[in-house]
């Protein structure tokens, strides 16, 4: 049971949104930009980012959501996903990717503990500012994403197929916020 | 020193903003909807929930500003904002905010530190179903800043006296612009 009464039957953020369609609008605006607009980080590599966070903050709803978008926007290479989860430092993914994970996770922990050495080890691979930047603004807004979902205990699906659809959603058409049924 | 180059003569997450600027409507509107009503949670109210999450997260740039902008709706308490930073449940205001500043104080941990019980207690010294939202999100908007300022390595450079100016201003004009 929802702390507040929310929208029967409306998973996670979707409901969060329709009780309170004013700060859904910029928060899904938000998501928009970040995971879809321009950046030197993929979409996918953007989705897992998400993942990671979310994985580590144990919100299953955010996790698995993103986790499905990920996989749909990766297709071919869809399972590294799931290796990601399960130890990204030996996953095929590129190093400077892995070190985007390293900062991402201190920034779900504590923001604090990134160090110079986290930042120098990431441009040793490759990473610009703007890898920088987007990987930490990207684990800090999932940060609140996560803090919000679970925080007023929305409906968590549990079948794999429902959030399946959903990631198909998001690699498609993005975050477009959801209306609330007539 | 910032992890990126930012323009140094912007403070905080004015920097930022310059840095990306189309992250800047989304967080602005968010910021005037959420932190700008009287609705339920008074103006003076959602600052502290700030206040109190980011010395929590121990991010002084959000922190010491936040609580500028807060003490700025409490003129006839000059010490209140000090006091509950220091500690809430001895400061002087409701026994429901302190039950919801409760609640936030959990969501800084992360979502699954709230209980029906904070719910609760909250629900029984009168809050609303959008007052236990509204600090929920709060709380959660505010571990986002913390940690984008402070994953970023942005340092204050703030005074005792920009504090202030700053504060004032912000509590004055809020965050449409």
């Amino acid at each position: 049971m929802s702390h507040i009464p929310l929208e029967e039957g409306v998973p996670g953020i979707r409901s969060l949104v329709m009780y309170r369609p004013d700060t859904g609008k910029p928060l899904y605006e938000l998501a928009q930009v970040l995971l879809r607009d321009e950046s030197p980080l993929s979409p996918a590599e953007r989705e897992l980012i998400a993942t990671y966070v979310s994985h580590k903050n144990t919100c299953k709803f955010c996790a698995s959501s993103h986790a499905a978008a990920a996989r749909y926007l990766f297709d071919q290479e869809s399972g590294v996903v799931d290796l990601v989860l399960d130890d990204y430092q030996s996953a095929p993914i590129s190093d400077k990717l892995k070190a985007l994970l390293t900062i991402a996770g201190r920034v779900q922990e504590d923001a604090r503990t990134v160090s110079d050495e986290d930042v120098a080890l990431a441009r040793s691979f490759g990473a610009n500012d703007r890898d920088i930047h987007d990987t930490v603004l990207i684990a800090a807004t999932f940060c609140m994403f996560n803090r919000y979902v679970d925080g007023l205990a929305t409906l968590t699906p549990t079948e794999d197929a429902a959030y399946a659809q959903m990631g198909e959603r998001m690699g498609t058409i993005g975050y477009v916020l959801p209306q609330k049924p007539a | 020193m910032a992890y990126i180059s930012l323009d140094e003569a912007l403070p905080g997450m004015r920097g930022l903003l310059s840095y990306r600027p189309v992250i800047a409507p989304p967080l602005m509107s968010l910021m005037q909807v959420l932190m700008r009503s009287n609705e339920g949670l008074s103006m003076g109210e959602r600052e502290v929930i700030a206040t109190y999450v980011s010395s929590l997260n121990d991010c002084y740039n959000c922190h010491s500003i936040h609580a500028e902008v807060a003490q700025c709706f409490y003129e006839s308490q000059p010490d209140l904002i000090s006091q509950i930073k220091a500690d809430f449940r001895s400061a002087e205001i409701s026994d429901k905010f302190k039950a919801l500043l409760d609640i936030a104080g959990s969501v800084q941990k992360g979502g699954k530190y709230v209980t029906e019980a904070q719910v609760s207690k909250a629900k029984e010294e009168g809050a609303t179903d959008l007052e236990i939202h509204d600090t929920v999100l709060i709380a959660a908007l505010f571990c986002f800043y913390n940690r984008y300022i402070d994953g970023l390595g942005i340092v204050s450079k703030d005074t005792p006296e920009s504090l202030k100016q700053r504060g004032k201003m912000m509590a004055e004009q809020g965050y449409g612009h």
